[in-house]
């Protein structure tokens, strides 16, 4: 056991403060092993990063979390009720951003909304305040191959949010923007993370990425994969966003997650 | 077409071979090709004429009843197909005969099995028009982008939203597509059924006129129906424009 997962065990928060939790979840694909009773649990309000080399199965634990996919064993809790399917309490932001093309950006974020059979009216109001929200105000009625990438993540982001589900399930949510946009996104998500009092689950490829936005850091080993470690930055997440990348703190525990994953690298 | 530099409207190129049909007639070759300018005018002065009427009401009725069942019939079974893998088993080796069979072939068997009447006609114009439909349908749906699917089903979408407001939309450019050949079909079938089954509507006039070599009537009832036909498969060639927007980005 490291450092930091011994630390963590010691502060175990109390159950409530526990949104999501994994337990003993394995899913084969036909003969590949993808996840092996892996266990982890997602304290509410936080944000969660899944940080681990590709193919290790990050996607497949969002989708069991998400209920698209059932695993083979183990199950998934949130708040304290055990997860069967799709359900309001959680929403997707998908990594291909999974935009209906026949229809405007309005419509598009008032899907979700629509789909839970919230009238009309009511549900273009909150559409509209979240694309507000996510600085997409004036592209109302544009469609989404009108946009760019960014701003049809931004799209894909407003729709998760305007459900107000507990749960935000973020897939790899900023690899299709570039290096600016993709630095303002990230001090937009912390943003959001101290203003709305929600559980993000946050998978990324990106170390840097990940200890910059994240309350914990869940490190994932390859195939067949479980949790190796888990990192909770303390201090510097009080300083400020333009100080992040400066503190000693973050830079250290960005190498350390780097000499940890060196190894899987060839 | 460009000539000289000048752009010439769309299908300029029919009136030259319209002249070449006016000369070819005023030459007399032939009694089966009439000038066309003798052939319009019996074009006008048929076109009121109550048989005329009634030839293409009846004909009318048989292929928009036709139209309409290959295609509330031939969507729903090619999106089902689409999306169920049991479904495509059973039924694609059957679509796959029968949108390449010559289904003339199978016009007597309809007459035994429903009679000499408008149904026959109708279940000939559906039959001529569904196949690609339903297989249109199919591959329309079977490239849609699979997480627009999970999309819908994480925020809980029910089976009838996905069909709906999902699967339906996102393939509408090939439904819309196979349509547009399956109405071409249909006026076939419908012709076939008139001609085969029971000579009524525009089945009848061919009948009638050709057996009196009354040319210029054939041709002008001929042209009616080729310019309705082109007429609808132009308009939904139109609308397929019309969505080809996202067909690309799905
Ligand atoms: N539908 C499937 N059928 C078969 N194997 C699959 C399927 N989906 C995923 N896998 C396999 O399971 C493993 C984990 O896939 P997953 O998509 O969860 O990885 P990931 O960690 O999200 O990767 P990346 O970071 O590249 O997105 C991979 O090795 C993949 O080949
Ligand atoms: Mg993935």
């Amino acid at each position: 056991m490291s450092q930091t997962e011994k630390a963590f065990a010691d502060a175990a928060p109390l159950d409530q403060e526990i949104a999501v939790s994994v337990r003993g979840i394995s899913k084969n694909y036909g003969a590949v092993e993808a996840l092996r009773d892996m266990s982890l649990e997602f304290p509410r309000g936080q944000l969660t990063s899944l940080l681990g080399p590709s193919g290790c199965g990050k996607t497949t634990l969002l989708k069991i979390i998400a209920g698209l996919l059932k695993p083979d064993t183990g199950e998934i809790i949130v708040n304290g009720k055990t997860v069967t399917g799709p359900g309001p309490n959680r929403a997707f932001v998908f990594q291909d951003f999974a935009l209906l093309p026949w229809a405007n950006v309005l419509r598009n974020v008032a899907f979700g909304l629509e789909l839970r059979g919230v009238p009309k009216s009511e549900r273009e109001d909150k559409a509209e305040k979240y694309i507000k929200n996510v600085g997409l105000a004036g592209f109302e009625g544009s469609f989404p191959h009108e946009l760019s990438g960014g701003m049809r993540q931004r799209v894909g982001l407003a729709r998760a949010l305007s459900v107000d589900s507990q749960v935000l399930l973020l897939d790899e949510p900023f690899s299709a923007v570039d290096e600016q946009t993709r630095r303002k996104f990230q001090e937009d998500l912390l943003a959001l993370v101290a203003n709305e009092n929600k559980t993000f689950i946050f998978v990324t490829h990106s170390i840097e990425e990940a200890v910059y936005v994240s309350d914990q850091v869940a490190i994932l080993l390859p195939r067949p994969s479980r949790v190796s470690e888990i990192i909770r930055p303390s201090s510097f997440r009080t300083k400020g966003v333009e100080n992040i990348r400066r503190d000693p703190e973050y830079l250290d525990i960005v190498d350390e997650i780097w000499s940890s994953l060196r190894n899987y690298v060839e | 077409m460009h000539i000289y530099g000048y752009k010439l409207p769309a299908m300029s190129s029919l009136l030259l071979w319209g002249l070449l049909w006016e000369i070819v007639g005023r030459t007399g070759a032939t009694f089966f090709v009439p000038p066309l300018t003798e052939v319009f005018a019996t074009l006008f002065s048929i076109i009121g004429t109550p048989a005329f009427l009634q030839a293409l009401s009846e004909t009318a009725r048989a292929f928009l009843s036709g139209v309409f069942f290959s295609i509330a019939i031939g969507i729903p079974v090619g999106i089902f197909m689409g999306k169920s893998r049991l479904l495509d088993e059973l039924l694609l080796p059957w679509v796959n005969i029968f949108v390449s069979a010559p289904l003339t072939a199978l016009v007597p068997v309809l007459m035994v099995l429903f009679g000499f009447g408008m149904k026959s006609i109708i279940i000939t114009t559906t039959l001529f028009g569904i196949w690609i439909i339903i297989l249109n349908t199919r591959a329309g749906v079977r490239q849609i982008n699979r997480s627009l699917v999970e999309m819908a089903i994480s925020f809980g979408a029910t089976p009838k939203d996905a069909f709906f407001k999902v699967y339906f939309w996102a393939a509408l450019p090939e439904i819309l597509g196979g349509v547009r050949i399956g109405v071409i079909r249909a006026v076939k079938g419908v012709i076939i059924g008139q001609l085969l089954i029971s000579i009524v509507g525009f089945g009848a006039l061919f009948e009638l006129y050709a057996a009196n070599f009354l040319m210029s009537h054939f041709w002008a009832v001929l042209i009616v129906l080729f310019a309705l036909a082109f007429t609808i498969s132009e308009f939904l060639g139109y609308l397929e424009k019309k969505v080809s927007y996202y067909a690309a980005s799905r």
